[in-house]
This record gives structure tokens, C-alpha cells and sequence, in this order.
């Protein structure tokens, strides 16, 4: 009873240092006020704009329904972003699966493969499939030379080159959840359907695959909403003719100075994700996901 | 990891595998080629080698200027990203409850969130603060982003200390300030180590936020690789794009070095 009767009498400051679980509190601190103050609150103001700039009123969002320009760029990043995230899921499950089965030496290297581009600034590889793809690059170049076409191929600043881009930037971000889960499947489970009969192929339809679709959905949710609000390959690639959404904010805000569409957008765009995430977090641990990524 | 796989799969599946991982490594590799190119243009080099590129990017003033200005608001947001990332990854730790669990989730909202929604909130806040186009605006935006990096990887090593350790070191009289400087830290280093290259090549390529932020006084590196794709092609960029690879692949193999020594 003196004892607390002790405490009681402490300064504050020094009962909140003393008290184990206070410190921890105030170690989160900084990150967490950091966060609030210099991320939470401006995303907030963005939220804010989209229903208060040019005036009050949800006049900004009545576009998404009038506006033929947003709807057509809309439907272009859907579009885009599904193709990217299908395209990426079967190029990364080969990977993957060829990860997993492999000697521990090979594994390494196809490991390197896959992570070095992870890490390289995604400026420069859009500008390596720019040199790659453009009209007079070294693709076309080297097709004209052998003689193989007669007119150059338009393979930027269209659809084609935006996707190229985008699956090269995003096959690390769907291998490495596939390969994850992947490899923590037991292979006793297909063993003994191998012994139980069954063909090679259908051991794998009806047990492998089925036990790696974890991987699959938290890949898949991880390389679409990186892909809707990608910015810096579509811009490159797309060349202002394939408009996706991140750019078409961007001029809004930077070119046409047109705060209310701008903010709406992002606002769309962040409703959007946040409903794909909380669906998706009933079935994958969304901290391990990002985590891994 | 000793799998030596499910059994056999079949000679189609590996070639199409390695295929694909030719097609992630081998379009960034041309940047070297073109980067040596004796023309005038991007293109590959076509009667010799010529590094005239190279010495154009050690003697400009404007792409030097880029890279220092990039290298001070790397380390600076490196800096407070680690230091706010590790004590916010070691305090959700051991608190380890529900709102705990919170914070951590509200620490990864960067990395879910597209930049491009941020980039507009922090143009607004910045123009009410006058913090546009300068460094101390463009590094808080760079240390925000940068936090999520070093809050997963610090509470990776996190969940693989022995928290005995911690309980031993109180018990024999340190205090909580010397637990964590002599006991939990030293521990946890390859995590933070992680944690800080990945906030560092995050703030040193990062381009959207840098885009809106950044203007005439700073102008970091992405921007003016930014300027050079859209605006001049002039192959020095491909001069800056291969020395950012060897950099990054560089900063890469220290990562993995550091990881390999903790698990040794």
C-alpha cells in the first residue's frame, strides 16, 4: 500500500519511465508520430480535397460517371493492370515451381536472377526496355538489319510496351510469394499420390496446385495493386498515349492544375486498394505478404 | 534448405524457367553496351568502344550535382528511418498486443498505399509548411516512405532472438537503455543493416514523390534521369544507369553478406 502510495508521489515523467510497458509505448513513438503527422495527415487532406476543391460537394466524383477521358483511362489501367497480373502469375509459377525443385547450387543462382532486378532503380530498367523497344532501338534495329520485317515494329508507347515493362518490373513481387509458399509444401503429400497411382500430372493438378493457390492469391493482390497505381513504367513506355491512372493524376496536379480530379482519383484509387486488401486479408496474412515482398 | 525437390520435373519446365529469368536480367545489361557506344545517339557502339559518356558524367556539373544531392537526402532519411523504424520494430516486440499489432500494420500503409496518392498530400502540406524544393522537405517525405523497410526487416531478426537474452541481461542490474544498446542491438544487426539499405536505395531512387516535391534548388538523381529519358536522350543517362547498377548490385551482395554471416 506505501508502495503505491510511493509511486502516487513520482513525478509523472519519471512514473512513465519507470512503468516496463510506458517505455516500449514510448519507443513505437517517433515512428508513430512520424507517421501520423507527415503521412496520415496529408493522405488525409487528399481524402479532404477530393470533396471540398473546386467547391463542397461530391461534384468531382459525378465525373467518374459523365467523363468519356476518365472512364476510357480507367478501363485502360483495369485493363492493363489485370493482363500484367495474369501474364506475371503464370510467368512467375514456372519460376517458382522450377525454384523449388531445384539443386540448392541452381537454386542460388535462379535466386539472384530473381532478386537482383528487385532491387535495380526501376528508372533504369524502363530506360533499358526504352532503348530496347524504341522505334529505332535495338530491337527493331536488329529485325530491320536480318532482314526479318520491313517497317519498323510500334512496340512503345502503346499497350504492348506498357505491359512488357510492367511484367519485367513485377515478376519478382509474384515470384517471391509463390516460391514461399511453395516451398513449405510437404512433398510427402505428393509422394503418396504418386503411390497411390496417380499420374505425374495429376498429382500435381489435384495436390500441388491446389496447396499452392496461398501463394497465388497473395502474389496476385500484391502485383494488381502495385500495378494500378504504378507511375514511372507505364509513364515511360506509354509515352502519354497509354494513360494510366498515376499519370493522369500527376497532370492533373502538375500540368492542368486540376486539384479536385487529381485528388478524387487518388482517393478512388485508395478506396480501391483498401477494399481489395481487406477482402484479402481473410485469407492471406497481409504482414507476411509485404513482408516477403 | 536440402530439397532436392518433389522429384523430377521435366527439362521444358526448367529451360522455360530459366527463359524467363533471362528476360528479367538480360534487357537491364544492355544499359552497359549502350553506355560505351562512339555515336551521337542511344545505340550500340558500332566502330569501337568509347568511354567519352563515362567522362561526360564525371565532368558535368549538373549530373554530379544530382548525384550529391540524392547521396546527403538518402543517408539523412536513412538515418531517421532506422533509428524511428528500429525502436518502433523492438517496441511493438515486446509490447506484442493487439494495438502492437496496429502500429505494425499502420507501418506498412506506405508500402500499400500508391506513391502517387502521397505525393499529392505531401505537395499540399509542404506548400502550407514552404518546405517545397527543399532538402528537409523532400527527406521527411524520403524518411516516411523509407520507415516500412526497416520496421520488417528489424522485426524479422526481431521473431529470431532468444528474449531470455533480454530477461538475463535486466536481471544481472542493466538498466533498459544498456539492455538495448548491449544486448538487443548487437543481435539484431544484420536486420537493421538490411533495413537501412533497403530505406537507402528506396530514398536514392525514389522518383513520384521527388516529381512533385522537388523543383529547381533540389533536384535529385530519378529526377534528372526523369529529364534525361523524356527530355534530351542523351546516352550519358546510359553512362548513369550502369553505374547505378554495379552500385546497387554492389550494396546487394553486402546485404547478402551480412545475412549469410548471421546464419553462419
Amino acid at each position: 500500500m506505501t508502495a503505491l502510495v510511493e509511486t502516487a508521489r513520482l513525478p509523472f515523467a519519471r512514473r512513465l519511465r519507470s512503468h516496463p510497458a510506458t517505455r516500449y509505448w514510448l519507443m513505437t513513438a517517433p515512428a508513430v508520430l512520424l507517421m501520423l503527422v507527415f503521412y496520415v495527415y496529408p493522405i488525409g487532406r487528399v481524402l479532404w480535397m477530393s470533396i471540398t476543391i473546386p467547391e463542397p460537394g461530391l461534384d468531382n466524383y459525378t465525373l467518374l460517371a459523365t467523363s468519356a477521358s476518365i472512364q476510357k483511362m480507367l478501363w485502360t489501367t483495369a485493363r492493363i493492370s489485370i493482363l500484367t497480373t495474369l501474364v506475371t502469375l503464370v510467368l512467375a509459377y514456372i519460376v517458382s515451381y522450377a525454384l523449388v525443385h531445384a539443386t540448392p547450387h541452381v537454386q542460388r543462382w535462379m535466386f539472384l536472377g530473381v532478386v537482383i532486378p528487385l532491387w535495380i532503380s526501376v528508372l533504369v530498367r524502363a530506360f533499358s526496355w526504352f532503348i530496347l523497344l524504341r522505334r529505332e532501338g535495338l530491337i527493331n534495329t536488329a529485325l530491320l538489319t536480318a532482314g526479318i520485317i520491313d517497317t519498323p515494329l510500334s512496340l512503345m508507347w502503346n499497350e504492348v510496351g506498357v505491359m512488357i515493362g510492367m511484367v519485367h518490373f513485377m515478376l519478382p513481387f509474384g515470384i517471391l510469394p509463390i516460391y514461399a509458399n511453395m516451398r513449405d509444401i510437404d512433398r510427402r503429400c505428393i509422394a503418396a499420390a504418386r503411390g497411390l497411382g496417380a499420374r505425374p500430372f495429376e498429382a500435381f493438378w489435384r495436390i500441388f496446385f491446389p496447396l499452392s493457390l496461398p501463394g497465388v492469391v497473395g502474389a496476385s493482390i500484391l502485383v494488381f495493386i502495385f500495378s494500378l497505381g504504378f507511375f514511372v513504367t507505364p509513364a515511360l513506355l506509354g509515352g502519354g498515349k497509354t494513360l494510366m491512372v498515376a499519370e493522369y493524376i500527376k497532370v492533373q496536379i502538375l500540368e492542368v492544375v486540376r486539384w479536385g480530379v487529381g485528388t478524387m482519383l487518388a482517393t478512388m484509387l485508395l478506396v480501391v486498394i483498401g477494399v481489395l486488401l481487406a477482402v484479402v486479408s481473410r485469407v492471406v496474412n497481409l504482414r507476411k505478404l509485404f513482408g516477403a515482398g | 534448405m536440402s530439397q532436392t525437390g518433389f522429384g523430377n520435373i521435366s527439362v521444358m519446365t526448367r529451360s522455360l524457367a530459366w527463359v524467363i529469368i533471362c528476360f528479367l536480367v538480360l534487357p537491364i545489361t544492355v544499359v552497359f553496351a549502350v553506355s560505351v557506344t562512339d555515336k551521337h545517339y542511344l545505340s550500340l557502339p558500332s566502330e569501337g568502344v568509347s568511354f567519352q559518356y563515362y567522362t561526360n558524367l564525371l565532368t558535368s556539373r549538373e549530373w554530379l550535382g544530382s548525384i550529391g544531392q540524392s547521396f546527403i537526402i538518402a543517408c539523412v532519411s536513412t538515418l531517421i528511418a532506422g533509428a524511428a523504424g528500429t525502436l518502433c520494430a523492438i517496441g511493438c516486440w515486446r509490447l506484442s498486443n493487439r494495438a502492437s499489432e496496429a502500429i505494425r500494420l499502420l507501418m506498412l500503409v506506405p508500402i500499400m498505399v500508391p506513391t502517387i496518392v502521397y505525393a499529392l498530400g505531401v505537395y499540399q502540406f509542404w506548400i502550407d509548411l514552404r518546405l517545397l524544393d527543399t532538402y528537409t522537405g523532400v527527406i521527411i517525405a524520403h524518411a516516411v516512405t523509407g520507415v516500412p523497410y526497416v520496421v520488417i526487416t528489424v522485426s524479422t531478426a526481431l521473431a529470431g532472438f532468444d528474449q531470455r537474452l533480454e530477461q538475463a541481461s535486466l536481471n544481472l542490474g542493466a538498466n533498459m537503455e544498456q539492455t538495448l544498446r548491449l544486448v538487443i542491438i548487437p543481435n539484431i544487426m544484420p536486420g537493421i543493416a538490411s533495413g537501412l539499405i533497403f530505406a537507402f536505395i528506396h530514398s536514392w531512387d525514389e522518383l513520384v514523390i521527388a516529381l512533385f516535391v522537388a523543383g529547381r534548388g533540389v533536384f535529385t538523381l530519378p529526377r534528372r534521369m526523369w529529364d534525361g529519358i523524356n527530355e534530351h536522350l542523351d546516352p550519358t543517362m546510359a553512362a548513369v544507369a550502369a553505374v547505378l547498377i554495379l552500385l546497387t548490385v554492389g550494396l546487394l551482395f553486402i546485404d547478402i553478406y551480412i545475412r549469410s554471416r548471421k546464419t553462419a
